[in-house]
């Protein structure tokens, strides 16, 4: 099955509403509560990170009967230093996301955790993309 | 052990019910239908909140309890009334009155049900300490925890696993008379509810075995009961000994009762809607810095229960009002707290509930099965209106479509649908007269808002 979820740059009150969908998705299949749980907390993690910082975004979910394959791909300024990134506390969040309770510096390590496989890809000035797998 | 088949306190007066779509369209699960003319109630969904009990504008809904003349078969019949009920009654009948009258109905002892609140008040602060599911979860409110089990299957591990306030103050009870010499069979434990949900609670626990309590009465009725005694000037039984509640246990029913002794960033949230909106946002992680949770499933909590029979500020008041005076008079309840060691050690050994298993509602148990289930529920969507009308007797289109993969509703029970297919005006009549009774269309003025209304 494959999802698509537009994202817009900026707007937090709407992030989430990728997670909580794919959420009501995967909880009508017999998925563990627990795995469905990672799953989505990585996605909203990842939601929120094109919020933050990309103009737009698109994220698309494909699930089988083995995996759920998530590529988040977004129009941003990119990440300059990913291993830099992959640091729990490094953020380039600005004041004003901050200041909305994001911006930690916990988003993409918290991401890893809560996948099985993870990769990063990242051009400076036109983007990110981020494909996680996590098995079912 | 948790039962496969659910009690619910719950039925549908099929001769009151008009097959409106009121509580099809509050079910927080989506467990009602319309079928016939009238409403079903899907078991394996229904938590017994009593959203629908609130809105039926004919009160078809029935909740049964057990009858008050069971009581006569214990030698001792003990009434277990939660502080809501005191809360009930206008500010000149007296506490002491209202014990009396319950007395003279032919109980042997009144003992209310947070009396264990002291106890449970260290223990959960202990219990928060000792365990790291961050938020913990009160397990107070049955209508939550089952919302939880069905809803938010990922959050069962964090429901705090302390039995709640009626279970303990019961196990007390019963423990203090056969001390006494009692035997077991000899105690009646009738727990007076002010809602459908403890009902269920107490017939079909989740966590436990098999509770405590021996029957459950319906607060309206009893309230019924004992005001009319007390209307009557009738006091005819002597004065017998009461018990007292301390402040923290009369308010502990109440809106943030639980959650301000709790430790750190603690919330109480009551209303059902208001518990799913935040539980969704703690379940994906948005919500992550709060460390207890309160929730309740009516308005201001137990003082909103469906069958309380005052209104629920009042009652929420009136309750308060007690808790000031019990501190005035530097009062403790009377079973538990600091005075009675014995009494901790008892419950200590009846405090940890089992584990709280999730039932999430699934569309298969072969997850390739559902994964094409979902898909052509998704395939549907892209045709049925999602004006959400719930003509078709299921509470949203999306119902519709699931109803229609599992093969309990057809596409052509959408009045839309019909059109779009062109049925025939006698197939379309049929369908309807399957989903909404056979009377439904036909001139009726004596139903609400019609010219005879009443009549």
């Amino acid at each position: 099955m494959h999802l698509k979820y537009k994202i817009q740059g900026g707007n937090f009150s709407k992030a989430g509403f990728a997670s909580s969908e794919v959420k009501k998705i995967l909880r009508q299949l017999s998925i563990e509560p627990k795995t469905i749980k990672r799953l989505v907390v990585a996605l909203y993690e990842g939601e929120v990170n094109i919020v933050a910082h990309a103009y737009n975004g698109l994220i698309t979910v494909d699930i089988d009967t083995e995996k759920v394959t998530v590529t988040l791909k977004d129009n941003g300024p990119g990440i300059p230093d990913i291993d830099k990134a992959m640091e729990q506390g490094y953020s380039t969040a600005s004041a004003a996301v901050r200041e909305m309770g994001f911006g930690a510096g916990m988003g993409l390590p918290n991401m890893k955790k809560n996948t099985d496989e993870m990769t990063i890809k990242s051009v400076v000035n036109e983007g990110t993309e981020v494909i996680f797998i996590n098995y079912i | 052990m948790e039962q496969n088949v659910f009690h619910h306190a719950f039925s549908v007066d099929k001769s009151v019910c008009i097959g409106c779509t009121h509580c099809m369209k509050v079910c927080p699960t989506q467990a009602i239908r319309v079928r016939n003319g009238k409403a079903e109630v899907m078991p394996e969904r229904c938590i017994d909140c009593g959203e629908c009990y609130r809105v039926c504008p004919v009160h078809a809904f029935r909740i049964g309890e057990d009858d008050l003349s069971d009581i006569i078969q214990f030698p001792v019949k003990v009434a277990l009334l939660p502080a809501v009920f005191t809360g009930q009654f206008p500010d000149d009948i007296s506490t002491d009155r209202i014990y009396q009258a319950i007395h003279q109905l032919g109980f042997s002892h009144v003992h209310e049900v947070e009396q264990s609140v002291d106890f449970l008040k260290e223990k959960t602060l202990q219990y928060q300490i000792s365990d790291d599911e961050s938020p913990h979860i009160s397990s107070f409110c049955p209508a939550i925890v089952r919302l939880i089990q069905i809803r938010f299957p990922s959050l069962t591990d964090n429901i705090i696993r302390l039995r709640v306030p009626h279970d303990l103050t019961a196990e007390l009870i019963k423990n203090d008379f056969i001390k006494e010499g009692y035997k077991d069979s000899e105690i009646g434990i009738f727990y007076i509810t002010p809602c459908a949900a403890k009902i269920a609670a107490v017939k079909s626990p989740v966590g436990e075995d098999k509770s405590v309590i021996n029957g459950v009465i319906n607060m309206d009725s009893l309230y019924n009961k004992v005001m009319a005694l007390i209307k009557k000037e009738d006091k005819t039984s002597s004065a017998q000994h009461r018990t007292h509640l301390g402040a923290d246990a009369i308010t502990w029913s109440l809106t943030n009762g639980e959650s301000k002794h709790a430790h750190g960033r603690a919330l109480a949230i009551d209303g059902i809607k208001n518990v799913s909106e935040f539980l969704e946002k703690i379940e994906n992680e948005e919500i992550t810095d709060v460390d207890f949770l309160e929730l309740r499933a009516c308005d201001e909590s137990c003082a909103g229960g469906i069958l309380c029979t005052s209104n629920r500020f009042l009652t929420a008041e009136r309750l308060q009002k007690r808790a000031r005076k019990s501190e005035l008079a530097n009062r403790d309840s009377d079973l538990t707290g600091e005075n009675n060691p014995e009494a901790n050690r008892f419950l200590e050994q009846k405090m940890t509930l089992e584990h709280i298993e999730p039932r999430p509602i699934r569309l298969d148990i072969e997850i390739g099965t559902a994964l094409k289930k979902i898909e052509r529920i998704r395939e549907l969507m892209c045709f049925l209106p999602g004006f959400d009308c719930g003509a078709c007797g299921a509470p949203d289109c999306r119902a519709l479509a699931e109803d229609i993969v599992q093969k309990k509703a057809n596409v052509s029970d959408c009045v839309f649908m019909q059109h779009n297919n062109l049925l025939d005006r006698e197939h379309a009549q049929r369908i309807i007269y399957k989903i909404w009774g056979e009377e439904a269309l036909n001139k009726d003025c004596s139903k609400k808002g019609a010219k005879n209304e009443g009549n």
